[in-house]
């Protein structure tokens, strides 16, 4: 069985195509899903690329949220499938509550790319458990609006709960509170990841090819789930 | 009230502002000529407009035509100059289309969206090809880096670029950032975009097929962009130019997203017979040229036409210069599936009009006959001057006046000399700015920033791809335009062929100051006749390009500043040749021959001088170095390669040890003066990295094609030890001279930008 890992395109989404690519090398089947249709085609779990969703005009991912595709991803999220938020997807999964927190205006006001250091933090989510405990990888950052912020009480809760899944190295990049990169939600089946993991899969075209390992990591998940 | 046709032929006598819209005396009657009449306002707009210099090339157009007459005899070029873009065979059955053009006047007014709708434009020249956008770059050009005008300019510029490209999910792979104190008060914005389709997808901009429907799609028109054409592009700044502010377009990225998605689906489904974007001169520009390349005639009702401001005129609608929009010819029967597309990607589209065999281009305004003119007089038979020009009197002084009366340092001054170089402006790190643009997006960006040229990947089975480069070192063009324009060529070429490709296609983006001064025209003349005859000999033809005049403020015209874009073809990617050095123990060769040549250098411009003669061109050389680089890429000889241009061989070892971020230690060849080694600025050289295994190989060929290859230098990343510092500290060891860390390099290098602009 080859996993069917479906990636959203929404009017600006701009590294679908790379996802897709992502998912191909990593082994999986990428299938094309629409943000105007509901149906997620039968896919076990859905990539929300990165990109400008609507032209992020009134808030990254303010109004993506309120596609028709989402109010299915949201209810197959809360029932256990994986989905990875990227960048402009992890706006998105914030706009849509399905993890805490928001993503700000770099406090250096300027859109920032750079091949980024980070640690994984958490090798026990549905799109890190391949990594080792505390690996350090280097994947390429490119972003706006990517600082993440939200209450103390809010981020005192995620790092009791092993929910950072990855914190930058050597510089914060945007601002991030804690210099947090990516967080999971309690079950770990859905993730948001400020850095494109997606641009490191070929020695050719990444930084590395650290990237492949959050995409090789939901297809074990999904093996094992098909297992049990 | 709207001034009819028949209202113009009642009123011959009636006044119009032809003057204020740009139009001198003569050309004015000569549309009295053509149309046997007064023109109506709507008439008039739209020849003013398409008869701008920045439309019609009035000025330009007796000196481009050498890019045809001396064409090289070339398979490879598909659709040749005079379309949107021209385009290549790439081979395997791909082509590619490529182009830059300026945006130089409005990204002085608004810098902002000046730049972010300079890469909108030239985006949708090559989208309108058929082709599916692959990548952008953008030459750049301020005054001094740290004047506070330029640190109005610069920000907004960069992030203008940024921000338009980033959202449009181009990846940004690079261009140029030059200082100059010429620029102040007038930068140069250009923006080249490249891109690729099948062979068979090749579109072009006509309007064939009587009956066949006009269709505008996009963003709505609106009153932004109005005169700017003729009011921004075709006039010289005064003291009058910020309250020009209203008139620059202002850009919608998402838009131009959902437009390229939406007209790539339509042109693949075959929905499409012709095709036009619409940039300078809007709906004017783009009616009149489709139906001249066309059946000839169009007829168009322009209140159907959507309106983001509905009290807009009729000639305020065929001049807004709205951006992201486009208009396609498309057949009766296919334009429900067309709208359809357009309803997918919330495209907004209307037909606006229909072809004919009239030989008129008539337009409608509320049953009222507003335009009818023959479209080839509007959009091809504008006036073509010969203006008058002459060599100005003050060059034979400025080429007298060598750099052999600065003073030279002394060995013990070599070093400081190396870290001003490096942290000037010029030469300092790019990437304060080049870190605001995307390089990732599409997943195809094999080279970019800092390298020698960019390379994208056009087929991900086969790993064929294509590499741009793009320069100019205008003072060697102010010193003599003919071999600044051919050095120009030179070192672009020389930066393709740096990365493994082979060079097939030039463009260009010529920017200078009034065609009206004499002087400048002759410093046009001759860059045009040199970068002629130069893509003569090097058997690669000019496929298109760009002009800009009135670059000056006052009576001083900028550096004469023809840029040149070079693309060059690689067959497999995967091979290409990076800046950086590999491991310990490789050889460093610098091959070429070093002249003492310093006019125009970037040591002499530090010094505030710049006078004497540029450096010796010579393409034969250049040609044969070229194929050597490329030979030695293809049968894995090299590992890194650089070109040596701005600042010498100094800066280009600095610059490929910064990016390996490995030391080596470099012996200079005797029987040359070090300063003139390190230095000068002489053409046709490279370096090139070289496993021990090859090198035999590798200089028995250089051997055998006449070039000289000096081995100057070995990888080394011991050599801490040497200078009192730990085993970890990587060393750049200049011979005798001196030694100096790569942290200490890094750091001036580094420093730079952010200290100006941050």
């Amino acid at each position: 069985m080859t996993a069917r890992i479906g990636i959203v395109t929404f009017p600006g989404s701009l590294d679908d195509a790379d996802a897709a690519r992502a998912v191909r090398i990593a082994g999986g089947e990428p299938i094309a899903l629409w943000h105007g249709d509901d149906d997620l085609r039968g896919v076990d779990a859905v990539v929300l690329p990165g990109g400008f969703s609507y032209g992020d005009y009134l808030r990254c991912g303010a109004i993506a949220r309120f596609a028709p595709v989402m109010t299915s991803v949201v209810e197959r999220a809360h029932s256990g499938m994986p989905v990875l938020g990227i960048c402009n997807g992890f706006q998105i999964l914030c706009e849509s509550h399905l993890l805490p927190g928001a993503l700000t205006r770099n406090d250096h006001l300027h859109f920032i790319c750079r091949d980024q250091r980070l640690r994984i933090e958490n090798n026990s989510s549905d799109w890190t458990r391949n990594f080792d405990a505390h690996s350090e990888i280097v994947i390429p950052l490119k972003n706006g609006e990517g600082g993440y912020v939200a209450d103390e009480a809010t981020l005192d809760q995620l790092e009791g709960d092993g929910r950072v899944i990855a914190r930058y190295l050597d510089v914060n990049p945007n601002g991030s509170r804690r210099e947090i990169a990516g967080i999971c939600n309690e079950r770990g089946n859905v993730v948001g990841l400020m850095p494109h993991p997606e641009h490191a899969v070929e020695e050719l075209t990444g930084p590395s090819t650290d990237g492949l390992g959050f995409f090789t990591s939901v297809l074990s998940s999904l093996l094992e789930g098909a297992a049990r | 009230m709207i001034d009819t046709v028949e209202h113009a032929e009642q009123t011959p006598d009636h006044e119009q502002p032809y003057a204020d819209l740009g139009l001198k005396e003569d050309e004015y009657q000569r549309i009295r000529d053509i149309l046997g009449r007064r023109p109506t306002s709507s008439e008039l707009a739209m020849y003013s407009v398409m008869w701008s210099e920045h439309c019609s090339y009035k000025s330009s157009k007796v000196h481009l035509r050498q890019f045809g007459e001396k064409k090289p005899e070339t398979d490879a070029l598909l659709v040749g100059i005079g379309e949107n873009a021209g385009v290549v065979d790439i081979g395997d059955g791909w082509a590619v289309t490529f182009k830059v053009e300026s945006h130089n006047h409005p990204s002085y007014v608004e810098p902002y969206q000046g730049a972010a709708t300079g890469v909108g434009g030239i985006v949708r020249d090559i989208l309108s090809m058929g082709a599916r956008p692959l990548a952008v770059m953008d030459p750049l050009r301020f005054g001094p880096a740290d004047a506070e005008d330029t640190r109005r300019v610069l920000p907004g510029v960069v992030a203008g670029v940024g921000g338009y490209g980033n959202c449009l999910g181009l990846p940004n792979i690079g261009g140029e950032v030059v200082f100059d104190e010429s620029y102040a008060g007038n930068p140069l914005v250009n923006a080249l975009c490249v891109g690729s389709m099948r062979h068979e997808d090749i579109h072009l901009a006509s309007a064939k097929g009587v009956g066949n429907l006009v269709v505008l799609y996009g963003a709505r028109t609106g009153g932004d962009g109005i005169g700017g054409v003729s009011v921004l592009a075709s006039e010289t700044f005064d003291d009058e130019g910020p309250a020009k502010r209203p008139s620059v377009q202002v850009g919608d990225p998402f838009m131009e997203k959902l437009l390229i998605e939406a007209t790539l689906e339509v042109l693949q489904a075959g929905l499409v017979e012709g095709i036009q974007d619409l940039g300078g001169a809007g709906i004017s520009c783009a009616t009149s040229e489709l139906a001249s390349n066309g059946e000839g005639g169009m007829h168009v009702w322009l209140d159907r036409v959507l309106l983001r401001d509905p009290t807009l005129s009729p000639e305020e609608i065929l001049m807004s210069e709205s951006q992201e929009r486009m208009c396609a010819i498309v057949r009766p029967e296919k334009i429900e599936a067309f709208m359809d597309y357009c309803r997918k990607w919330d495209v907004e589209a209307v037909v606006i009009g229909e072809v004919n065999d009239s030989g008129r281009l008539t337009i409608d305004w509320h049953g009222e006959r507003i335009v009818d003119a023959p479209p080839r007089t509007v959009a091809h038979e504008g006036p073509v001057y010969e203006r008058p020009y002459h060599r100005p009197e003050w060059q034979d002084a400025l080429q007298a006046d060598s750099p052999a009366r600065l003073p030279r340092p002394t060995r013990e001054q070599f070093e400081t000399t190396l870290l001003e170089l490096v942290a000037s402006p010029n030469l300092a790190s790019k990437s304060w700015v080049t870190d605001q643009y995307d390089r990732y997006v599409l997943g195809n960006t094999v080279l970019a920033q800092p390298e020698d040229s960019g390379m994208i990947r056009v087929d991900e089975e086969t790993g064929r791809g294509v590499a741009i480069a793009t320069d100019c070192n205008g003072r060697f063009a102010k010193l003599d335009p003919y071999t600044g324009a051919q050095l120009a060529l030179a070192e672009s070429y020389r930066n393709v062929c740096a990365t493994g490709a082979v060079p097939l296609a030039v463009t260009n983006c010529l920017n200078f100051g009034s065609p009206e001064d004499p002087e400048v025209m002759w410093q046009f003349a001759e860059a045009v006749r040199g970068l002629a005859d130069a893509c003569l000999e090097l058997g690669i033809p000019v496929t298109g390009g760009n002009v800009s005049f009135y670059n000056q403020t006052g009576d001083t015209a900028i550096l004469p500043t023809p840029v040149v874009g070079v693309l060059g073809v690689i067959d497999d990617v995967d091979r290409r040749t990076p800046m950086a050095w590999g491991p310990d123990g490789e050889l460093i060769y610098l091959l070429g021959d070093t002249r003492d040549e310093f006019a125009g250098s970037e040591w002499a411009h530090l010094r505030g001088h710049l006078g004497g003669l540029p450096p010796k061109v010579d393409l034969q050389r250049e040609r044969i170095l070229g194929e050597i680089l490329v030979a030695a890429s293809r049968d894995g000889m090299i590992t890194a390669a650089h070109d040596i241009s701005d600042g010498g061989f100094a800066q280009a070892i600095v610059e490929m040890a910064l990016r390996s971020g490995v030391g080596a230690r470099l012996w200079l060849p005797d029987g040359i003066d070090p300063f003139v080694q390190l230095f000068a600025e002489s053409a046709g050289r490279a370096v090139v990295v070289i496993p021990r295994s090859e090198e035999l190989r590798f200089t028995e060929m250089c051997a055998a094609r006449g070039v000289p290859a000096h081995r100057v230098g070995v990888v080394d990343s011991a050599l801490g030890p040497d200078v009192g510092e730990d085993t970890e500290t990587q060393v750049l060891q200049f011979g005798e001279y001196f030694t100096v860390t790569l942290d200490r390099l890094r750091e001036v290098h580094a420093a730079t930008l952010p200290a100006l602009f941050q």
